[in-house]
């Protein structure tokens, strides 16, 4: 991190933004989404702006370079760069100054080159349009430019399509492209948030060392609390549309004064987890401390609860999943056509005892989805056993299969994709029940009703469309419906990965309180080791199809014994910052 | 790349089988003697009818007619029309007229086409967005022959910029009429296919990264929103072009154009058995080809497809 600068006289600020609306036009009139901010950015500052989907923090990042989506515009306020009002600039003006002056990097990097040009026709372009090299150095400057993005053999994958780059190197690119010309501010609107944890902190501490040599202020748009405190030195915190705190990172941290603020503060992940860490005392061993956000929902109290009842509950219960020596081969066609094999899980073994949750954690290729998939015979295994409750289940068919379907049922990541939009959350949670043939018609929906009310939602919603729900609101309609068949086991794959902060916090504590309430057994697959802090009982690490470490949660986060977990954990953000616990 | 290839021509081998059968059944399948109905009113020599349909294989079963018919066209051999001519003959007098009239109408709805969907895409909502769509509206709703008179009419008799027939040889000329005619449902469904594509690529998340890149709108519509927007306009473009290649009926018997749509109708109405189902298996075989070529074009306007295979 670099040195905050000291505010002198004489540093005039790079960014001004005053009183700043922005609305939506829509046939119900003008809808404000930006409601009268004031921002103050200096030369090679570093500034977060936090808030939770829907707060206006894009809308801010867009509204500066003048890009709003669609029918939004700004409707006042002023926007002063160097001095200069960029709302009042005409088109020509603002291409001088977009790319040029100020780099932007976008939020999902699989949907932000375009698909049917090669990387290194987006990279040059961008090059060219800005005037910073013509002729054959444009190229030479192009390759530059993703070699210090950290594409190491940008030169040999130049002529490549965005296709075929992962997720992490396309955001290389983008970084790449964002800073190209020097710019003096880069807008990054969640560069990292479609990434998995150790290439986030990769490409972060990658963006922080380019843009502090080249002296770029940066404008951090994130969701993540922890991560905008352990990047930024300033913070502003934003709720519909308005700042509702702002000042520096640590003090915000240490002292939110806004009780929204507060909530977040409690809410995120990854302080939670740092908090538990800090405090050097396993989850049950600690004194109750005193809810301290008051109205919001506190994950380390939850997680303390948890693990009290955890503790006082029996676990005589003997394992619910045995898997051993599980191995998934796929096969996979290659150029000339020489198959090769690939090991997606590699004699994985592991044990879940009943009434407890064990989290399998990874990044994306590391096999853990395949797990997943291979517990619940949606893919047979190449190799190696499942056993569920005694059976193994590799020799179930038909009727078999289906009961073992009712027994363990799966929460998958995407609320928006994993629900029917044509059918209506009643049908949705009550279809289980007709696959299986359970009760009748009015037992049905008594369940359905039961059901809502496990997950905390108004009945009323039974007969609502899954478009009218929110994101939170879909993943407990997902978790309603997988516990339908009152199953003993529930696989939750990335289940709460694509959610605000605040809604992911009452997602793990009702998942924590349903296990306490119905005995479920858990198995819950992540890439955040923040988030399995505050849930699970024991952990598997697995990098490519193989588990390196497996122990209880405590001993892996005191004492890591793997390289690769140790990245891990230090990949939860915000890994030096001192917090009361 | 070559693997595909072959493999699209593998696929086309029960088609092209399929279709020909179901002609040849259906034209020979119809109900009256032709070689009887040779003779019209007078009655004809056993002896000469029988050798007729020893000579036409009539007294063949149909499944062995057909081989034998089959095997005619793998030697290029498409039979005699009635007149004694060889079809071969008649496709190489009249296949050129309707090529020309098909590539003359395809450039111009796929230039006015693109333009105008172009412009109204990005001027969504707008008067001239609106207008344009009143006007395709009309062109789909119309049908094709009134918007011929129409053109017969306007362009030939009032202002007389255009011949309202079509003259020997078929000069290129006299085609522009009959093709803009031809080329206007056409146009109609590709401004709409146009306007809808780049609306949806203009709200993309790429095209408002190549803005923040600095690029202009003068390179961000054409590189990045109508390149994009293009994919299913070209699909639709080459499929309409196996349409046009295989002969306009309507329009070219209007404008009575001496192409492949006109000599179709011209041997159905008297007929013509042969003629008709030597026409179609040409015609069969020319969507085939445009079918695969079109496959393969795909794959060169979306690099996602060209790697898959």
């Amino acid at each position: 991190m670099s040195e905050p600068l000291s505010t002198t006289e004489a540093v005039k600020p790079l960014l001004e933004i005053k009183n700043l609306q922005v609305g939506f036009q829509t046939q119900n009139g003008l809808v404000p989404a930006v409601n009268g901010i004031d921002i103050t950015l200096m030369p090679g500052q570093t500034l977060a702006i936090v808030g939770e989907s829907g707060s206006g923090k894009s809308t801010t990042a867009h509204a500066i370079i003048n890009l709003l989506p669609g029918s939004g515009r700004i409707t006042g306020g002023e926007v002063l760069f160097e001095g200069r009002d960029l709302t009042q600039l005409d088109e020509k003006g603002l291409e001088e100054v977009r790319g040029r002056l100020i780099g932007f990097v976008p939020q999902d990097p699989m949907a932000n080159l375009n698909p049917v040009w090669s990387i290194g026709f987006q990279v040059e372009e961008a090059i060219r349009a800005n005037g910073i090299a013509t002729g054959k150095e444009v190229k030479q400057h192009a390759i530059r430019v993703l070699k210090e993005a950290g594409l190491a053999d940008a030169d040999k994958r130049l002529r490549q399509f965005p296709h075929q780059f992962s997720g992490g190197m396309r955001q290389r690119v983008l970084i790449g492209m964002g800073l190209s010309s020097r710019p003096k501010l880069l807008i990054a609107d969640e560069p990292t948030s479609a990434l998995d944890v150790t290439v986030q902190r990769v490409i972060l501490d990658h963006l922080a060392m380019l843009t502090r040599e080249i002296g770029t202020a940066v404008l951090f748009i994130t969701h993540d609390l922890g991560l905008a405190a352990e990047r930024a030195e300033q913070l502003v915190v934003m709720y519909k549309g308005k700042v509702v705190e702002s000042g520096p990172s640590r003090e915000i941290l240490e002292n939110p004064m806004h009780p929204y603020t507060r909530r977040l503060v409690a809410a995120a992940p990854s302080l939670a987890s740092r908090r538990i860490q800090s405090s050097h005392q396993n989850l049950t061993e600690r004194a109750h401390t005193a809810p301290r956000a008051g109205d919001g929902l506190d994950l380390l109290e939850a997680a303390e609860v948890r693990a009290g009842r955890r503790a006082a509950a029996s676990t005589t219960g003997g394992p619910a999943i045995k898997v051993d020596a599980l191995t998934k081969i796929y096969k996979i066609r290659g150029a000339k056509r020489d198959a090769r094999d690939f090991k997606a899980v590699d004699d994985v073994s592991f044990t879940v005892e009943r009434g407890t949750t064990m989290a399998l954690v990874g990044e994306s290729g590391s096999g853990k989805s395949t797990v997943a998939k291979l517990l619940l015979r949606l893919e047979d295994a190449s190799s190696g056993t499942v056993t569920i409750d005694g059976t193994d289940t590799a020799t179930l068919r038909g009727r078999g299969l289906l009961d073992l379907r009712r027994t363990m049922q799966p929460v998958f990541q995407d609320p928006y994709g994993s629900l029917d939009p044509l059918r209506n959350i009643g049908n949705t949670i009550a279809e289980p029940l007709q696959v299986h043939n359970v009760g009748d018609r009015t037992s049905r929906r008594a369940r359905v009703d039961e059901l809502l009310d496990q997950v905390a939602l108004p009945s009323v919603l039974a007969t609502r469309y899954p478009n009218e729900l929110s994101g939170g609101q879909r993943q407990r309609v997902a978790i309603a419906r997988a516990l339908a068949l009152k199953p003993e086991i529930v696989i939750l794959d990335e289940a709460v990965s694509a959610l605000d902060v605040l809604v992911q916090a009452q997602i793990l504590k009702l998942l924590a309180d349903l296990q306490a309430e119905l005995g479920l057994t858990y198995l819950f697959i992540t890439h955040d080791l923040a988030v399995v802090r505050v849930i699970a009982d024991h952990v598997c690490v697995m990098q490519r199809g193989k588990i390196v470490e497996s122990s209880t949660v405590d001993k892996v986060f005191d004492n890591p014994e793997q390289d690769y977990t140790r990245e891990l954990l230090n990949a939860i953000p915000g890994a030096n910052l001192t917090l009361g616990a | 790349m070559t693997g595909y290839i072959f493999r699209r021509i593998l696929q086309a081998i029960p088609v092209f089988l399929g279709t020909t059968f179901l002609i040849y059944f259906m034209v020979f399948a119809m109900p009256g003697d032709p070689i009887v109905a040779l003779f019209g009113d007078k009655t004809p020599n056993p002896a000469v009818v029988a050798q007729l349909r020893a000579q036409y294989h009539l007294d063949q079963p149909f499944f062995v007619q057909y081989l034998i018919y089959l095997g005619g066209i793998f030697r290029g051999d498409f039979g005699l029309s009635f007149s004694g001519e060889p079809v071969t003959s008649i496709l190489a007098r009249t296949f050129p007229v309707t090529a020309r009239l098909a590539i003359l109408a395809l450039l111009f709805e796929t230039f006015f086409g693109i333009l105008v969907g172009l412009i109204s895409g990005l001027r969504k909502g707008k008067l001239f967005d609106a207008s344009s769509l009143a006007v395709s509206l009309i062109l789909i709703s119309l049908p094709i022959f009134v918007i011929a008179f129409v053109g017969q009419y306007v362009f030939g008799v009032w202002l007389g910029w255009a011949r309202t027939t079509v003259g020997s040889g078929a000069p290129l000329q006299d085609l522009v009429l009959p093709a803009l005619v031809l080329a206007s449902v056409s146009f109609a469904q590709i401004v709409r296919l146009t306007r809808a594509s780049v609306i949806e690529t203009s709200g993309l998340d790429f095209v408002r990264t190549a803005y923040s890149k600095g690029l202009s709108s003068r390179r961000v519509i054409p590189v990045h929103i109508l390149r994009n927007s293009l994919i299913p306009v070209v699909t639709y473009l080459a499929t309409d072009f196996g349409v046009l290649l295989v002969g306009a009926t309507i329009t070219e018997g209007i404008f009575n154009v001496p192409g492949v749509g006109n000599t179709l109708y011209q041997a159905i109405i008297r007929g013509e058995g042969p003629t008709v189902v030597s026409f179609v298996t040409v015609m069969v075989l020319i969507y085939l080809v445009v079918n695969i070529l079109v496959d393969l074009f795909y794959g060169l306007l979306d690099p996602r497809i060209r790697y898959v295979k």
